[in-house]
């Protein structure tokens, strides 16, 4: 899918648990039903029935803890953040595999200091659903009354974001440029 | 004339992988690319663009997350969700050509288990897999890594992947491991002290003298479990072991290929004066028998170990308080097996403790694949396990994450042999406690967690 990001301003969300595994995210059980169906109904499909969960629906934005899907390589836990409507998550860090599964879904995942995602994180429980503007062509995150924060995201992924363009169909396009590495790499070069 | 620069193990393959840059990315060539039944996602979105597999013959697959381990019919499978997850992988392998270890092959299993006793995983290679624990592979000396459905869906159309280059990280195990101590407990210990994103960014290499004394099913495990620790992926050089290891394998190189395979393999070590953005020393003689106690990887101690202040949460799904010792917690079920500690030597080690004694609580045995469970029952080990009442099983994930409907109950307290202690993990409810082999028998032939070393 190529879905164009270049800026969005929505309600967001906060999420307080470090190390948030992706089998949280979905359990398992769910990844055998086909994307037509919708993964939107299986995010914390477990875990949102706890005392204490705070709701996510309507947020766009959420904004969560240190190393934030980690665990499981299953795509479903970015399928599952886009269906209910996020397209983007903040935290100071992320599993890696998960944070690249969000890019390809038209998420995007914005590395923050720890200290500035909590901050954001107090100012949300205080103020739920307080909107946020996460701006890809800046790289910035700004909050009401209008502090932003710069944030980095590699140039490969912000650009093809911003064109709304397919990463398969630019790396297609480089068909030659393979076919001329495997017979390098053949011939022991 | 400039001398190279000294490299690490992780920058010489990857440099040798590297198609093009764009923008901060490489497009990285993969030699290897292994599949399995989750990876349905993947082959539908190919085939909605009208694309072909690219490179059938460096594609592998095999049913691992959803088979049944009671028997070899997908007609046994739990649900008929779950049953078309096996024919569909039967339907792509057949669509597009690539060799597919189904259901009933003889040398079906868990992807991380088939791929090294094959010979498929070969040093030097970049080898991906829709799944975590891929840095598996590593420890034969491969860069591999866990990728998602859209990056298989990119892998099988263009035999690439676009990267961002990682961090490295060498992680020196010194000493000598004592004995019952085993590299289950070496990679807890690890992640103990690194927490569960303490590596996030790094390809790992495992060196040191206790990582050479290692067999290839050691490193196998100490690698698996590298992405707990947060990992891109985890190695360990090749040496004589290794090559002593692919000498005889299905799919290893033969005769010219093999003389110049070993030439190439024999440049794969990081040079001496090779620079790391990070290093780790463990002293592995100070290392001790490990049990996980909450619902991360990185919540591990020594079984002498008591519960300490965790995170409340993690305490009450877990069903413990702080100052609780771990020896002598009661356990409700055992399972043995999953891509950690499934292959030939892990069954052995179980099958010593469990020799002449019996299981007191529900146990179960699930090879890593069909060839490890052939040479089990030829060493007599099913009879072993038979006799002290644990169940044997055919190879699958099975219960590390209960996809199969091998699951536990809510409430339960499972001493595992798999990777992960994630909340509803192993079913929903279900109270997970990892651990090695010998230490997850030991478990299941008293009832309780208990210090292996002083079974009576």
């Amino acid at each position: 899918m190529a879905e164009k990001f270049t800026s969005i301003t929505a309600a967001a969300a906060a999420y307080e648990a470090r190390n948030v595994d992706t089998d949280q995210i979905i359990p398992a059980r769910f990844l055998k039903f086909p994307r037509a169906q919708g993964y939107g109904r299986f995010l914390f499909h477990d875990v949102r029935e706890e005392p204490g969960f705070v709701p996510l629906a309507g947020a766009r934005i959420l904004v969560a803890n240190a190393n934030f899907g980690c665990g499981s390589s299953r795509e479903g836990a970015a399928y599952a953040f886009h269906d209910a409507g996020f397209r983007s998550i903040i935290a100071p860090s992320f599993g890696d595999i998960f944070f690249r599964n969000c890019l390809k879904n038209g998420i995007v995942p914005v590395r923050l200091a720890d200290a500035l995602c909590a901050h954001l994180r107090a100012m949300l429980r205080e103020k739920p659903a307080t909107e946020l503007t996460v701006d890809l062509e800046s790289q910035l995150v700004v909050e009401p009354g209008g502090k932003a924060h710069p944030f980095s995201i590699d140039a490969f992924f912000r650009s093809i974001l911003l064109q709304g363009v397919d990463e398969l169909g630019v790396t297609l396009s480089l068909k030659s440029d393979i076919e001329a590495f495997e017979k390098r790499y053949a011939s022991g070069s | 004339m400039s001398a190279v620069p000294p490299r690490t193990l992780f920058e010489k393959i990857w440099n040798r992988h590297v198609v093009l840059e764009r923008d901060g990315q490489c497009l990285l060539y993969v030699d290897r690319h292994l599949v399995h039944d989750g990876s349905f996602h993947a082959f539908a979105n190919l085939a909605a663009r009208g694309l072909a597999l690219r490179r059938p013959a460096q594609t592998f697959g095999t049913v691992d997350h959803y088979v049944p381990t009671l028997s070899r019919s997908a007609a046994d499978a739990p649900t008929p969700e779950i049953r078309r997850m096996i024919d569909t992988f039967a339907a792509n392998a057949r669509r597009h050509a690539f060799r597919a270890f189904e259901l009933g092959d003889a040398r079906q299993g868990i992807v991380h288990v088939v791929g090294p006793e094959q010979g498929i995983t070969l040093p030097g290679q970049v080898l991906v897999c829709g799944d975590s624990h891929t840095s598996t592979h590593g420890a034969l000396g491969a860069l591999a890594f866990g990728i998602g459905q859209s990056e298989i869906e990119h892998v099988l159309a263009t035999q690439t992947l676009w990267q961002a280059r990682p961090k490295t990280m060498r992680i020196s195990l010194t000493g000598t491991t004592p004995s019952h101590v085993v590299a289950k407990d070496l990679i807890l210990a690890i992640i103990a002290r690194l927490g569960a994103g303490g590596a996030a960014g790094h390809v790992v290499e495992y060196a040191g003298a206790a990582v050479r004394a290692m067999g290839i099913e050691e490193r196998l495990t100490l690698c698996n479990m590298s992405i707990e620790a947060g990992a891109r992926a985890g190695m360990v050089a090749p040496d004589e072991a290794t090559y002593a290891y692919l000498g005889n394998k299905p799919f290893s190189p033969r005769g010219d290929l093999w003389k110049e395979s070993l030439e190439f393999w024999k440049t794969l070590s990081s040079d001496a004066q090779a620079r790391f953005d990070a290093e780790l020393t463990l002293d592995a003689s100070l290392l001790e028998p490990m049990v996980t106690w909450g619902t991360s990887p990185e919540h591990a101690l020594p079984i002498g170990g008591v519960v300490p202040q965790g995170p409340a949460r993690s305490l009450q799904y877990m069903g413990l308080q702080p100052g609780m010792p771990l020896e002598g917690l009661p356990v409700d079920r055992v399972f043995i097996g999953s891509c950690t500690n499934s292959r030939i030597g892990d069954l052995r080690a179980a099958a010593e403790v469990a020799r002449g004694r019996k299981a007191r609580v529900p146990a179960m045995v699930v090879p890593g694949s069909q060839l490890v469970k052939r040479q089990a029952e030829a060493e007599g080990l099913d009879a072993v396990f038979r006799a002290a009442g644990f169940e044997w099983r055919h190879a699958g994930c099975s219960m590390c994450v209960a996809m199969n409907g091998d699951a536990g109950a809510a409430g339960e307290r499972i001493a595992s042999t798999s990777n992960r202690k994630f909340e509803g993990r192993q079913g929903r409810g279900a109270r997970t406690h990892l651990m090695s082999p010998a230490m997850a028998a030991a478990a299941a032939v008293s009832g309780c967690l208990t210090d292996v070393r002083e079974l009576a």
